[in-house]
């Protein structure tokens, strides 16, 4: 699957985007956000706090609680500030 | 029409363009502009390309089940913009103005919170990236 980060998470993570394999015990995007958060480093800081990111699957705004399949291309990423 | 670019637009031939027939009565635009607030130097913009156009398309679909429309077109800026130019246009074409006022502004506030673009501020401090507003969630919800 393809992750994709935004704005300051793409800052703290150091990348725009990369190719990830879903492990098979990971079922919605909190669980992912989880896993990744694990990886600790500027991901340890940029997932340190859900509350403060939003999440798209497939280019759609979802919640935490979505699920997610390895086909997917997930984007974290701040509240929108556009206008 | 719904266009992300870095390049500036011509307000005038967006308005030419969506005064596209004679059953069009009414044309309500607005334009937004980079404001000069406490020093700013310039704004960067960032956007997720695939799913703007997608995330803007299904507003203006919305905004088409709403109100009698006969065009819309969205344009918004991408890249470094510096105070006074230019960042967003949103134009609404139909018969009648009511619903070419409020669709636009409809549009305007949606975008404002679903549309993925986020803004960078540098300063002579430094850069810093603009937060949220929770006022902007207020204005979309009374749509």
């Amino acid at each position: 699957m393809n992750l994709l980060y935004f704005a300051w998470v793409r800052q703290k993570i150091g990348r725009a985007e990369e190719k990830f394999d879903l492990p098979d015990d990971i079922a919605t995007i909190r669980e992912l956000a989880e896993y990744l958060r694990e990886r600790g480093g500027g991901y340890g800081e940029a997932f340190a706090e859900l509350t403060r990111l939003r999440v798209a699957v497939n280019q759609e705004h979802v919640s935490f609680d979505a699920p997610v399949t390895p086909d997917d291309e997930v984007a974290f990423f701040p509240p929108v500030t556009g206008g | 029409m719904i266009r992300a670019q870095p390049e500036d637009f011509d307000t005038a031939a967006e308005i030419a363009r969506l005064n596209a027939s004679t059953d069009i009565g009414a044309v309500a635009t607005f334009t937004g502009h980079v404001r000069a607030d406490d020093g700013l130097i310039a704004l960067t913009l960032e956007h997720y390309p695939a799913m703007t156009e997608r995330e803007i398309a299904r507003h203006v679909a919305e905004a088409e089940t709403r109100w009698p429309l006969h065009g819309v077109t969205i344009i918004h800026r991408v890249g470094r913009l510096v105070p006074g130019d230019r960042i967003v246009f949103v134009g609404v074409a139909s018969s009648h103005r009511h619903a070419a006022f409020e669709a636009c502004e409809f549009l305007m506030d949606y975008l404002k919170i679903h549309a993925p673009f986020w803004k960078q501020e540098e300063r002579a401090s430094g850069t810093r990236w603009v937060e949220a507003k929770s006022a902007d969630d207020e204005a979309a919800r009374r749509w």
